[in-house]
């Protein structure tokens, strides 16, 4: 039956999460916003309070009974992450447990591997200095050894990189076996071989720590493989195996549009209040052709989040009703990511001086959502994506 | 009961006789609507001849209680703006009109009185179409639905109304109207005209698109009402009225725009530019991939809005935004669609650019098809 309501227990948990937000993130927004790269203790409370946001994202999908509509965990991470990136999106994205690694090991993790590093803090390196968007092109090197794999390459952009305590690591086997070779390994902080070598200065969420780190004959465990360590020789394996490592972004992807709805809805309340004090209210009364411009654009801002938080509700619920929801988890994407950063931005704008001044947060806000459009996969990707499910194309056909 | 108290579930779920009911409207809309919205644009054929085709779909039997001869369906804004979608997937003027009875009788089982759904509404359970439609819309360019300008003034045992209505679907022929007017103590109200009646003039118009609605200036210059023309018991709730018709014409923005992309796809994908399909190339395939985004949005805000008018929670904010949302990117996927066909776009061979005209209505149009 069609309902685009909250369940109850989605709306307690929203309304819980949205008091830790206001009462025991925002006090700390500006403090670790001036103070790049130092860890945010007080959001280990936090994390503790809603005990990994993110463990249950990408949980192992168990079938659900025929004919029944469940409202499960992914679409309980979103709507925490509405609330918790309302609080503050870089000190959520600087929390333990909010690491990507978790959904990883969630996702495709062994019960031994889940079991040793499900709880750890966990954090992804894929990207490469000279791999972005194009992940298939990593060329990080995994060579086995023995008991052991060695690890040899460059990560960058490791969100949680410096203070995680591990890593899922994307490398290939071959390269010149292309997508199929490339696996997943999980490294212990501390192996040597194993370096944090730079924490970037960054636009925004700068309470979050993205690190650079590179592997110089960095030795692991054979066991520290995620999925199968077998080549898939035909173009469907080939095909398959990169699609599984991929499919971790089904997951992950509408968690990230949840920021943007977050941060997103805070600049907007705080725009509101800032504009009410002087006169400017919205009533939702007149047309908006009727309105001052001031109102009308508001109107509009609210429309498109609102239509934005629809589609990331929607691939969730895919998500936890077993639907395959890749099209829509990127769609969530696009629309989220560029409403979030067109909202933020645009609200510095009405509200003049006060919302460029560090007096308010309104600025940080727009610094913060940028990069909700760019990670897990930039608005183009997400573009390509749809594109491609919507015309039915293949990769090598739209590019 | 509201959603929370009954602790509905996220659901994007379809009943199966919402499922089965959308089967056979997409099916009439391809067969019937779509095949002859070019010839009715085009003035070939006339609308009027059209409308009696939709009697077999019996869209105003089926809120109408058993007693009163209807087949006592709950009245269900949600159901109703599937229909409303999947018609207006094959045309969105003729399904404008085809409605147009429905939204007379929602809001007469919405707002009326028990004498007047027992007066009015078996008029359409016969079996075959009754022209009948809500007038609200105003020629002004300030326009506010929320404060029009037609009057009514109490006089002996009735109402005298003036004022000018626009943009009122089946405007020539029906043979039920529901004007909107606001009364002297400033509140508004809703008058059922019957007929033609002294003093009313209907005007035909000629407008950028929407031909196939039958769209017609109503003039009322000290038309005589009688009392038992006042909808309800006096106390018409305009921002309701106007919300459900919100739903309403958003719905009819999902199906057009879904018309928009489903041609757009095919065309795109065959047409080919410097030796491969166009889709093969990013600034093409994005705004094909923007369509089907915004569409969705459009369509989930409808939704939305409609089953919390369903489920008895506030919907007016909802109705509201999704209105503010669908005017912005219906308008803005007409445009595309047009763009995307290049110089065949704008050349009437291809019925996008009757989409990028009838696509400019829905900022427009207020008062019309009530869920």
């Amino acid at each position: 039956m069609i309902n685009l309501e909250l369940s109850k227990k989605h709306e307690e948990t929203f309304g819980q999460v949205m008091m830790l937000a206001e009462h025991m993130m925002r006090p700390y927004s500006r403090k670790y916003d001036k103070e790049e790269h130092t860890y945010p203790k007080e959001m280990e409370e936090v994390a503790k309070l809603i005990g990994g946001a993110r463990s249950n994202i990408a949980g192992k999908r168990e079938p659900v009974p025929e004919g029944t509509i469940v409202n499960g965990g992914n679409m309980g991470a979103v709507v925490g992450l509405f609330g918790l990136c309302w609080g503050d999106v870089g000190l959520f994205l600087g929390m333990p447990g909010s690491g990507l690694g978790n959904a990883a090991i969630t996702a495709v993790g062994t019960p031994e591997q889940v079991a040793k590093y499900g709880s750890s803090y966990a954090a992804m390196c894929i990207t490469e200095p000279g791999t972005g968007s194009d992940s298939a092109n990593i060329s990080t090197t995994a060579v086995a050894d023995g008991d052991e794999w060695i690890l040899n390459g460059e990560k960058i952009y490791v969100t949680d990189g410096d203070r995680c305590d591990t890593l899922v690591v994307w490398a290939t086997l071959d390269k010149s076996l292309g997508k199929a070779a490339i696996k997943s390994f999980i490294v212990e902080k501390g192996t040597p071989g194993c370096e944090v070598t730079r924490l970037e200065h960054k636009l925004g969420i700068r309470a979050s720590d993205t690190a650079a780190i590179s592997f110089n004959d960095c030795r692991i465990p054979k066991a520290n493989i995620l999925g199968s360590a077998e080549v898939a020789t035909d173009a469907e394996g080939r095909k398959k195996a990169f699609g599984g490592v991929m499919q971790t972004f089904d997951n992950t992807r509408p968690p990230v549009a949840a920021m943007a709805i977050g941060v997103s809805r805070a600049a907007l309340d705080m725009s509101r209040e800032l504009l009410q004090a002087e006169g400017v209210e919205l009533k939702f009364d007149k047309k908006p052709g009727n309105l001052s411009a001031l109102e009308a654009e508001l109107c509009q801002m609210e429309a498109e989040w609102q239509g934005a938080r629809l589609l990331v509700l929607k691939a969730a619920w895919m998500a936890d009703n077993k639907m395959p929801n890749s099209m829509e988890a990127s769609m969530c994407k696009a629309k989220a990511g560029r409403v979030g950063n067109a909202i933020t931005l645009r609200c510095v704008a009405l509200c003049q001086s006060l919302g460029y001044s560090e007096a308010y947060l309104l600025e940080k806000f727009a610094r913060d959502s940028k990069i909700l459009d760019i990670f897990e996969g930039t608005q183009q990707i997400q573009q390509l994506i749809v594109a491609r499910r919507v015309l039915e194309k293949s990769s090598s056909e739209l590019k | 009961m509201t959603a929370n108290e009954a602790d509905l579930l996220f659901d994007l779920t379809l009943t199966d006789e919402q499922r089965m009911n959308r089967e056979s409207m997409q099916r009439f809309a391809a067969a019937e609507i779509a095949t002859l919205a070019k010839e009715v644009d085009a003035g070939e054929t006339p609308a009027a001849e059209f409308f009696p085709k939709t009697a077999e779909l019996g869209l105003t039997l089926l809120p109408i209680p058993e007693a009163l001869g209807g087949a006592g369906m709950d009245r269900s804004p949600v159901s109703n703006a599937l229909i409303l979608e999947d018609l207006a997937h094959g045309d969105m003027a003729l399904t404008l009109g085809s409605i147009s009875p429905l939204a007379f009788v929602n809001t007469v089982l919405d707002q009326g009185t028990d004498a007047q759904r027992e007066k009015y509404l078996p008029l359409f359970c016969s079996g075959e179409f009754k022209a009948a439609t809500t007038a609200l819309l105003e020629p002004r360019a300030t326009f506010e639905p929320s404060n029009p300008a037609a009057t009514a003034s109490a006089k002996g045992d009735g109402y005298v109304l003036s004022g000018t209505k626009s943009m009122v679907p089946l405007g020539l022929d029906a043979e039920l109207t529901l004007v909107i007017a606001g009364l002297e103590d400033g509140t508004y109200a809703a008058f059922i005209v019957e007929g033609t009646p002294q003093g009313m003039t209907r005007t035909a118009e000629a407008n950028m698109g929407l031909n196939g609605a039958q769209l017609a200036t109503l003039e009322f210059d000290n038309v005589l009402l009688p009392a038992a023309a006042l909808l309800g018991d006096g106390s018409f709730d305009l921002q309701r009225f106007n919300d459900l018709s919100r739903i309403g014409i958003c719905a009819l923005a999902v199906g057009t725009c879904q018309a928009v992309l489903d041609y757009v796809k095919p065309y795109c994908n065959e047409r080919v530019a410097f030796g491969e399909p166009i889709t093969n190339r990013q600034s093409v395939a994005f705004m094909i991939a923007d369509i089907a985004i915004e569409l969705e949005a459009m369509r989930l805000l409808t939704w939305r809005a409609a089953a919390r008018a369903e489920q008895g929670l506030d919907f007016h904010e909802h109705a509201y935004l999704a209105k503010v949302f669908c005017a912005e990117h219906a308008m803005k996927i007409g445009t595309d669609g047009v763009q995307l066909l290049g110089g065949h776009g704008f050349c009437r061979e291809h019925p996008v650019e009757m989409w990028y005209r009838n696509l400019r209505a829905i900022a427009t149009l207020e008062g019309v098809a009530s869920v």
